[in-house]
């Protein structure tokens, strides 16, 4: 194996910049508002008498004053100081499908900038027909799910979404106040908990054997009765692990009158592979800022699109696009739907990025994504089991989009373990892994994805990068545990994160507590 | 459509895409080689039933896998579009059309930043601080020492607020005004819970003064008491009403022991009183006019700032950035003030929850009001103000239109219960004169009779507002 490969030289850009709220000088401007024509002043004459008194800001808002270059400049050197996916092998942040979101979409999406969400429909028929097309044509196929809603602004949205369209067909068959329990397993993503009990379920969570990787059907059995309203499930799980059983699954909350939410977040590795219809789920999301390469934009906008079987279908929230056959319309007639989660129709520019991607790939080329996501995983996977200190918990053997390795091993060994690690391998120019959500139920978790926008050469650099921290943790464990070393910022104090007395979530805030500790 | 499964034009051995860079067949058996498995196919049987396998190919369309074709074929679909470029626009009510500085644009759609995701606070540094910069910015305009990353829009942080209020207050009753945009009442109400449900909060609403459009602050007093959690209302309102009573309703609120919650249009803050200063103690509302483009309702984040109290910090679901120091001295370096609220640790035991949110449009807000400054923010407030009043006059002045409540801020509503029109036959027929006219709110609020909420801002020059009064007047009659 070769992971003693040569690692480039690397330093973060370090531009020690202060806040913005200390910079510039008074009487700077950024930018001026357009003028008020002479002719408009005259005839209303002063703003201010259009205000109430009471209502009348007395002082100028305490905002930075700053020239339009130094504004530029600040925020060029901010996004200097952010690893973003297209400049580092990224495949670290597991769970979030980290590939390349082509530039051609951008160029597209700019075309959409100024229309405004309320236009008569007969000015929007091509942002209709996308996302109508998108839903119908290309989620439909993958799924075997019947109508589409892309209001969702995220995963965990969509997953409410999906627990409120649970709550409305329990409450539609008067059977609400009994059936009051969502069931989820602990590898599925939070939101498949938090979303349900914001909805106002009590949440089962179903923790996996020892052995398998998963909670056993006897385990699922034991969870149902007359109380369960759904279930709301990740496959594969974060483990990468595919619940073989998951058609029985299905059918035993189906047994008891539940309703079944798949949430696919990311189904890179199962696109053409696998459909959710086909494991018996009644509704099921994509993540288009995921699987269909819209970019995760710092951490949205997104968009999650909602599947559902077509007996769901009255209970999506409005407006649903529909098609007459010449013509697309915006449906908010629809008497039984759960109403709104999100207000107009969605993000529509992340549909028509995952819509011009898909129409780039099509059939072949999705399950090319998929197929390539599942050997790159499987590649990696004996790269990473080389290094000292890494194991695969449970005896599952083969993976499908990720693995949750274990560094407890090098912990046990060196006293090295994941946050130090997640320290020390950004000094190599890769992006920080994704850990685990918590609680971290594999001890000392990482969780990378090296889906298919990741090369044979990309992964066997990230692999020499984690075999050259591993190494340095046996022979030089401090150099680790003082790490970053080569980042834009030293160590930090993580202490004032969690005191009231010293916490700051804004710089107004921060000048009074600092003025306050001075004093004492 | 055409329906193929791309077959005809690529066997599946040659399709080398340039997206994938491991579709190249040698280094697929490289790796299948060190795997130890022969293709795919074996490799997903031993981890999906077979049961459960795909036996054909999807039917999709034929792929345009040239960036050329594709742009053609997405470019046509999207000529079908008519945009607010090319007709003159006064559609507001939740997404407005106001000028997004280049220096916003250039911004976010740098690379880092587009393509960033959920690194941490070293390898991602830059963007910890642009959010901090963005909560310092809004504090500044809300009047408040904490506020949060935003969620997905202004409903769900209303929402978000009304149940930060109810578990601050440990009560289950909220009033809301009437007036509200019915599509952010339904986001609440779903946020709410049905009434079958042990932790229903339920969600009054309380009247307006038909004359001014304001609270009715006697129904109000009727309908709070000790166990309302909290009164929300919004500055400009839905309509665009500036909300005098601000003080008033607080006082009213916290004599019960009740939130104040205010629902506030940033882009007036420069001009109309933070809403602290009339006792907020949970601000939420829509950062879309701060530098963000419209995208067809693609451009929305919703903010929520509270006070600096532990109580009130304790119940809050979005990211708070904080700052703190490292190391070395004199460095700056931001983190998660009080994680384990969120979902991403408590899952069902969290604060609501936490997700992919609206990260970009944050940072666009923050170099948005950046740009502006103290006196560009207080400026684009006086125009929005004239150039608005300046329309509603001339609207006015048309046989049969009435503006029936006159203080108001960037949204006003129009009547034309004096004409022999309904607001749909006048927006179609605007429509011929490449006119957007405002939203028609007769099915929301049928009190109102045949009327239309406009939204003029500080992009319409004189010319266009006349070109708007002169094609109604024609439209009307």
């Amino acid at each position: 194996m070769k992971t003693n490969l040569k690692l480039r030289r690397y330093h973060a850009p370090v531009w020690n910049e202060p806040v913005i709220m200390e910079m510039g000088r008074r009487g700077e401007r950024g930018i001026i508002v357009p003028e008020v024509e002479k002719e408009i002043s005259e005839a209303v004459g002063d703003a201010e008498s259009y205000i109430p008194a009471k209502m009348r800001r007395k002082q100028l808002p305490e905002l930075p004053e700053l020239a339009q270059p130094h504004v530029l400049r600040h925020y060029l050197r901010l996004s200097q100081q952010t690893l973003g996916m297209e400049i580092n092998i990224d495949l670290g942040e597991g769970t979030c499908t980290m590939k390349y979101s082509p530039k051609v979409n951008e160029e597209l999406v700019k075309q959409i900038a100024e229309i405004h969400p309320l236009q008569d429909e007969d000015t929007i028929q091509g942002i209709l027909e996308v996302v109508y097309k998108f839903g119908k044509v290309f989620l439909s196929e993958i799924s075997g799910m019947d109508e589409f809603s892309f209001h969702a602004g995220g995963g965990s949205e969509s997953a409410f979404t999906g627990a409120c369209i649970i709550r409305k067909y329990h409450e539609i068959n008067g059977e609400l106040a009994q059936r009051n329990e969502v069931i989820t397993t602990i590898f599925s993503h939070p939101c498949d908990a938090a979303t349900p009990a914001t909805a106002g379920f009590n949440v089962i969570t179903l923790y996996p054997d020892k052995e398998t990787g998963l909670p056993s059907v006897e385990a699922l059995k034991a969870a149902v009765s007359k109380h369960t309203a759904g279930l709301m499930i990740t496959n594969p799980e974060d483990t990468g692990i595919f619940n073989p059983e998951i058609d029985e699954w299905t059918k035993i909350i189906h047994e008891v009158g539940g309703l079944c939410l798949y949430d696919q977040a990311n189904a890179n590795a199962i696109l053409g592979i696998t459909k959710a219809k086909d494991a018996g789920f009644d509704m099921c999301f994509f993540n288009l800022h995921k699987t269909f390469a819209s970019p995760h934009g710092s951490d949205g906008p997104a968009c999650s699109a909602l599947g559902v079987k077509k007996e769901l279908a009255r209970f999506l929230p409005v407006p649903v696009v529909t098609f007459d056959g010449s013509k697309y319309h915006l449906d908010y007639n629809r008497p039984y739907s759960i109403g709104k989660i999100k207000d107009f129709y969605g993000n529509v520019p992340v549909v028509l990025r995952a819509y011009a991607w898909a129409m780039s790939m099509g059939a072949e080329g999705l399950r090319e994504a998929a197929e390539v996501s599942m050997i790159n995983n499987n590649y990696l996977e004996k790269r990473l089991l080389a290094i000292s200190g890494v194991t695969k918990p449970y005896k599952v053997e083969k993976r499908v989009d990720q693995i949750r390795y274990s560094l407890e091993k090098l912990k046990e060994d060196t006293g090295i373990g994941i946050q130090d690690a997640n320290r020390r391998i950004i000094d190599y120019g890769i992006q920080s892994v994704w850990t685990s959500h918590h609680p971290w139920v594999v001890p000392e978790p990482f969780t990378p994805e090296p889906c298919e926008t990741y090369s044979k050469a990309d992964m066997d650099y990230w692999a020499a990068v984690l075999s050259r921290v591993s190494k340095e943790a046996y022979t030089n464990p401090e150099i680790v545990k003082t790490a970053p070393h080569n980042s834009t910022i030293a160590k930090m104090n993580e202490a004032p994160l969690d005191d009231p007395k010293k916490w700051a979530m804004t710089w107004r805030a921060y000048l009074k507590k600092r003025k306050r500790s001075k004093k004492t | 459509m055409n329906l193929s499964n791309g077959s005809v034009t690529m066997s599946k051995r040659q399709f080398i895409h340039p997206y994938i860079p491991n579709s190249v067949p040698e280094v697929k058996e490289e790796m299948l080689k060190e795997i130890g498995a022969k293709n795919a196919e074996e490799l997903y049987s031993k981890m999906i039933p077979k049961r459960l396998r795909l036996k054909t190919t999807m039917k999709l369309p034929k792929p345009l896998p040239s960036e050329y074709d594709l742009k053609r074929h997405v470019g046509k679909i999207l000529a079908k579009n008519q945009t607010c470029q090319e007709y003159l626009n006064f559609l507001g009510a939740g997404c407005w059309q106001h000028y997004v500085p280049a220096v916003c644009d250039e911004i976010v759609r740098r690379s880092e930043f587009l393509t960033a995701y959920s690194g941490e606070f070293y390898s991602d540094f830059g963007r910890y601080q642009a959010f901090f910069e963005f909560q310092s910015m809004m504090g500044e305009l809300v009047g408040m020492d904490v506020v949060g990353v935003p969620t997905y829009d202004w409903g769900a942080s209303a929402g978000n607020a009304i149940r930060m209020a109810s578990r601050v207050t440990n009560k289950k009753e909220v009033l809301v005004p009437k007036i509200i945009n019915p599509y952010r009442l339904s986001i609440i109400r779903n946020f709410c819970q049905p009434k079958v449900m042990p932790n229903h909060i339920d969600v009054k609403l309380v009247n307006y003064d038909p004359e001014v459009g304001m609270l009715d602050l006697e129904d109000l007093k009727s309908k709070i008491s000790l166990k309302t959690a909290g009164v929300y209302f919004e500055n400009p309102s839905y309509l665009g009403i500036i909300e005098a009573q601000g003080e008033e309703i607080s006082k009213i609120a916290h004599e019960n022991k009740a939130v104040s919650i205010v629902g506030a249009g940033p882009i007036s803050l420069g001009v109309l009183a933070p809403p602290a200063e009339y006792g907020a103690d949970i601000v939420c509302g829509e950062i879309q006019p701060l530098g963000i483009h419209m995208y067809c309702g693609g451009g929305l984040g919703g903010f929520i700032a509270c006070r600096d109290e532990e109580k009130y910090v304790g119940e809050h679901p979005s990211h708070l950035i904080s700052i703190t120091a490292t190391e070395r001295e004199g460095e700056y370096a931001f983190g998660e003030c009080r994680f384990d609220r969120t979902s991403y640790v408590a899952r069902d035991k969290a604060k609501d929850w936490v997700g992919t949110g609206t990260a970009l449009w944050t940072i666009a807000a923050a170099v948005y009001m950046a740009l502006m400054g103290p006196h560009g923010i207080k400026e684009i407030g006086e125009t929005i103000i004239q150039k608005s009043h300046y329309a509603a006059e001339l609207l006015s002045e048309i046989e049969g239109v009435k503006i029936p409540f006159s203080s108001f801020f960037k949204e006003f509503v129009v009547n034309f219960d004096g004409t022999n029109k309904t607001v749909y036959k006048i927006n179609k027929a605007l429509l011929k004169h490449r006119i957007f006219g405002g939203k028609d709110i007769a099915k929301e609020f049928p009190e109102l009779g045949k009327s239309a909420l406009y939204c003029v801002t500080e992009i319409h020059t004189k010319e266009d507002i006349e070109k708007l009064a002169s094609a109604l007047k024609e439209v009307v009659k």
